[in-house]
């Protein structure tokens, strides 16, 4: 520390050049925490998912409905601890831009296998007494203004090609900063009695959510699921939360290796630049270098000088950089809508944190190297 | 006063020193078989035609270089065989050095440069900051304590690097031409100050000049010509 | 004219003098090169993907082709129709006939899990029924590995986007639908088009495995001419027997990629930007220090008589120079990284994976070429006047 004065007026001596380098890593920072909560919203959810929790759906493909009759069936497999439904409701508000999932499920049963959804009592009760109630997470409700007593109009082109009312009993938050609050949930009874009155598709549902009594037996417990299945008209297949959302996210593509080639490209680019900046600021002073070498100072005090100097600027710059990322982030999806789950994780903050000091130390370490390589008396001569 | 008794009261003993530069396949010989000894207390002025290796020597016996060949005695200290962590803490506790062009650091403050050396040892800022003080005083800039370097005229800075080389109460003070650069009056001044820093305070002093009458100052005149020492200039 | 000469000879020797100073500083000037061919690097990269998407799905749809879906639907996957409505649409005016019939296809959409062979993960993939028509009514189907399926039989030809992508998807593999396996008899390609990620089987055959009755999900045809579309919708819409949705090729599957383009380009515009913005500042950099190593050259020049202008002119050449040479080099390396590179992605709107390769367009090099002149300009301008600002006589004491 009392060589920090030396290290900040080392940094203050082109102001110009300081600034400049500083901003080039800061903007660096905002692009590794922008690119890290789009990385987040794309496949943050395998983290979140329930280790308890397995997906039972159709085996030739999702889209294909299960009979409801197999929720006691699947609650009969030994392990299985509750199983419930959800259906894919497709529906559209006002405009196919403003996409957000529906599904009609059974609130009681459904609210348990979910603990991650926060929903006041009250607002639980009012549920279960309407029939055409809905509740829906605090994203989507902020999104559009919704408030509890609102009508939700919403047009279905998959069920009954019509305009569903819903009536908003309740708004759910989430237990984690990564739950996806951005759903609607109706109730199950109310879609089956109007597909009853067409007598379309009732007794279908999309997909089954079991939870299993004891984790280290999924993989026996979805074996079992499937084989009570088999060689019937629906065959199911199973499998455990975490791979079901981690299919899901290599289907749209191998984003972490897309984000992490740009972010090498970036970084490159910063380590380059800084890099060369720091190695023309040591070759400017290489007599003022000779001189602290001549008063006393050790081979290891001038490498530390250089280092602390180039690592204050990126810890800096990255710092500055990471908190401009997160004010940003922290006012929303920028794609209206397509992704739901869009934060900064405190990991990846971390983790930006350390690879500020990380770029510091590399590109501080070739012109440290120079200057302690340099004979005192060299030096001396070069003034 | 025999031979063995000068050799004891000798601060600088330089024995037998060849000094040679390689520039690409060349070699250059600056120093052979040179001897030298400086008594404690002594104020020694050394004077040479440009190029003789005056800085050099001068170097060798501050520890910044090494004798391609002798050896080179300060204090109880061999030089010659130290690491370069060794010298470094060797320099930092015996040796203030004074440099032509002064070799302030932009960055800080006349102040911040004095205690540039002090960062080095285990004193507290409070110890440190008294110690600047009085080595500024010694100087007679107390006054421009907070002034930046290029806000000071030459000759004050030369008296800030002078600060600087003896706030840590060196045994030995080292000066490469620290005149060169100077008017006469400003040049008066530092000679001034070394003489009173040797007097009064007992400082062997080493100092590297061109400047006849800068040389007069002080108690003993050697000439360095191709290589060798001498008592008297040569023609 | 001689004073535009003269004007013209002075940049040419102060930019020379940069020029020749560029070895001794070019540990900054690799520096700004790399940074702008970097910004250039991703821009062209991330919005080559956007164009690839686009150019697949613009490859799949000729103006004299048309897809009727359900009124209401906006993909084929919540469409439907019975046989009769089918019949409707095929005899209405405007569809071109051979002699087999109307050139119109009634076809099925449904998904399938296949595992990707990258991940070895699940992935819904499109299998399509489709009626003898179908390969009228697209441009371009071409059989490249093995035989059409029978019609009748349980056989299916893929093509060659899923039979790059997804697992067991060649001549001699079989795809599992529902406990029954199916060859895989043949592979096609479509011009690029979206067809080239399908798998398709006759319809009935597809209609039987599915309990789907005799129905459809929509109808492809091919018009007499582009011109006929407008006769062909009219018939459609005012026929009180049908409510449909009739829509030319091309604006269907401009409609069906248009979420995902916008995604694509939205962020790679922002992280380009973002990007740019670092380049800018380490071309400042750079450019000021090209200033400082020559304050005092410049000064000298100045002091002989060369004017302001001529000083800023000739700093703005460099930095160009240099801000082109880095867009070249990084438009040049996206297109050896990425054009042409296969990938497949999610579609929201037909909820199943298109196949596509990146595509490094001549307008996306140019856009690169143009962000980095811009880097240049920014770049060198500031560090250009600060030079023709400096005060001579300050100018020469340096050093
Ligand atoms: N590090 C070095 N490498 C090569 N030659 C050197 C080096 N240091 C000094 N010399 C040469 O040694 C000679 C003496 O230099 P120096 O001691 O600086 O002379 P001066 O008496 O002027 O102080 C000169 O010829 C100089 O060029
Ligand atoms: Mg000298």
């Amino acid at each position: 520390m009392r060589f920090l004065h030396l290290i900040w007026g080392n940094l203050t001596r082109k102001k110009l050049r300081t600034a400049l380098t500083l901003l080039t890593v800061l903007v660096a920072f905002v692009l590794f925490g922008f690119l890290s909560a789009i990385r987040q919203a794309l496949v943050g959810g395998v983290e979140l998912a329930g280790a308890d929790r397995l997906i039972v759906r159709h085996k030739v493909s999702i889209i294909q409905l299960l009979p409801v009759a197999y929720q006691a069936r699947m609650e009969r497999i030994p392990g299985v601890a509750a199983a419930v439904h959800q259906t894919w409701f497709g529906g559209i508000y006002q405009d196919p831009k403003n996409f957000f999932m529906q599904s009609p499920v059974v609130p009681a049963e459904f609210m348990a296998m979910y603990p991650e959804f926060i929903l006041p009592p009250e607002q639980m009760r009012a549920w279960l007494a309407t029939r055409t109630g809905a509740i829906v997470g605090r994203k989507t409700a902020e999104r559009f203004h919704w408030k509890i007593g609102d009508r939700i109009p919403i047009m279905s082109p998959i069920w009954m090609r019509k305009t569903w009312e819903f009536d908003l009993v309740g708004i759910f938050d989430g237990r984690d900063k990564g739950t996806d609050t951005t759903a609607l949930y109706f109730r199950y009874d109310y879609f089956d009695e109007v597909r009853q009155t067409q007598n379309w598709g009732q007794g279908l549902v999309g997909w089954y959510t079991i939870r299993v009594k004891d984790p280290a037996q999924a993989a026996d417990t979805a074996r079992r699921v499937d084989e009570e299945f088999a060689n019937s008209p629906a065959e199911t297949k199973t499998e455990p939360e975490g791979a079901f959302v981690q299919a899901w996210a290599n289907q749209v593509g191998n984003i972490t290796l897309i984000v992490a080639g740009i972010l090498g490209a970036v970084f490159f680019t910063i380590l380059l630049v800084t890099g060369s900046t720091m190695s023309q600021a040591v070759r400017e002073r290489i007599g003022e270098l000779g001189v602290l070498k001549a008063i006393g100072f050790t081979n290891g005090q001038v490498l530390g000088l250089v280092l602390a100097e180039s690592c204050l600027l990126t810890v800096l710059g990255g710092g500055l950089g990471l908190g401009l990322a997160w004010l940003i982030i922290a006012r929303g999806d920028p794609t209206g809508g397509l992704l739901p789950m869009f934060f900064l994780p405190g990991r990846d903050l971390l983790l930006g944190f350390g690879l500020s000091l990380a770029l510091g130390l590399v590109t501080g370490l070739l012109p440290a190297r120079q200057a302690t390589r340099l004979r005192v008396a060299d030096a001396l001569r070069r003034l | 006063m025999s031979e063995n008794t000068a050799g004891q009261s000798a601060l600088v003993r330089v024995e037998g020193v060849e000094k040679v530069f390689h520039r690409g396949a060349e070699d250059i010989h600056v120093l052979s078989q040179l001897n030298l000894e400086v008594p404690a207390g002594q104020f020694l002025a050394l004077m040479g035609p440009s190029g003789s290796g005056k800085s050099t020597l001068l170097n060798l016996i501050g520890g910044l270089d090494r004798p391609t060949q002798g050896t080179v005695h300060v204090g109880g200290d061999r030089l010659d065989t130290l690491s370069d962590r060794a010298l470094a803490a060797w320099r930092a506790r015996h040796v203030g050095f004074v440099f032509q062009l002064y070799n302030l650091i932009p960055v800080l403050t006349a102040e911040r440069n004095v205690e540039l050396p002090l960062l080095l040892t285990p004193l507290s800022p409070a110890e440190r900051r008294k110690h600047v003080a009085t080595a500024l005083a010694v100087v007679g800039l107390s006054h421009r304590a907070k002034h930046y370097p290029r806000t000071l005229s030459g000759g004050e800075q030369q008296r800030v690097g002078i600060a600087r080389g003896i706030v840590t109460d060196p045994t030995l003070l080292l000066c490469d031409e620290p005149t060169g650069d100077l008017d006469r009056k400003a040049g008066d001044e530092v000679l001034n100050l070394l003489q009173a820093l040797n007097r009064e305070q007992g400082k062997t002093i080493v100092m590297v000049t061109h400047d006849p009458h800068a040389s007069a100052r002080a108690a003993r005149t050697v000439y360095l010509n191709k290589g060798r020492l001498t008592n008297e200039p040569e023609q | 004219m001689a004073g535009l000469l003269n004007w013209f000879s002075q940049v040419g020797a102060i930019a020379k003098f940069g020029l020749m100073s560029i070895p001794q500083r070019r540990g900054a000037v690799s520096a700004t090169i790399i940074g702008i061919a970097g910004v250039v690097l991703v821009l062209v990269g991330v919005l080559s993907i956007a164009a690839g998407f686009r150019r697949t799905m613009l490859a799949s749809g000729s103006p004299d082709a048309a897809i009727v879906l359900r009124s209401g639907a906006d993909s084929e996957m919540v469409s439907g129709f019975g046989r009769n409505e089918a019949r409707l649409i095929a005899d209405a005016p405007g569809v071109a006939r051979n002699a087999a019939g109307p050139l119109a296809s009634a076809e099925l959409f449904v998904i399938i899990n296949l595992p990707k062979r990258s991940t070895h993960t699940d992935a819904n993939v499109p299998l399509r029924g489709v009626e003898a028509a179908a390969l009228a009514v697209r441009d371009h189907l071409t059989l490249t590995a093995g035989r059409m399926f029978a019609w009748g039989r349980n056989e299916v030809v893929v093509g060659a986007g899923a039979a790059r992508e997804f697992a067991g998807l060649e001549v001699g593999g079989t795809i599992k639908v529902g406990r029954e396996s199916w060859p895989v008899v043949g592979v096609f390609t479509a011009n690029g088009g979206v067809a080239e990620s399908e798998i398709w089987t006759d319809a009935r055959v597809l209609q039987d495995a599915y309990h789907r009755g005799d129905s459809f999900q929509s109808v492809y045809a091919r018009l007499n001419s582009a011109a006929a579309f407008a006769q062909f919708k009219d018939a459609l819409t005012s026929n009180p027997q049908l409510s449909v949705k009739v829509l030319r090729q091309s604006e269907h599957y401009a409609e069906q990629s248009e979420a995902i383009t916008r995604l694509i380009t939205t962020l790679g515009f922002l992280i380009a930007f973002l990007m740019a913005i670092g380049a800018v500042f380490g071309a400042l950099n750079t450019m000021y220090s090209a200033v400082a190593v020559r304050t005092r050259e410049i000064g000298t020049l100045r002091a002989l008589g060369f004017g302001n202008g001529a000083v800023i002119a000739a700093l703005m050449i460099e930095s160009l120079l240099l801000a082109l040479l880095g867009g070249t080099v990084g438009g040049g390396l996206a297109y050896l990284a990425f054009n042409n590179l296969h990938a497949a992605t999610m579609n929201w709107q037909s909820f199943s994976q298109v196949a596509f390769a990146f595509a490094v367009t001549p307008q996306l090099l140019l856009q690169g070429v143009v962000w980095a002149t811009l880097i240049g300009l920014i770049g060198g301008l500031l560090p250009a006047i600060r030079a023709a600002r400096l005060p001579i006589a300050a100018a020469l004491r340096e050093y």
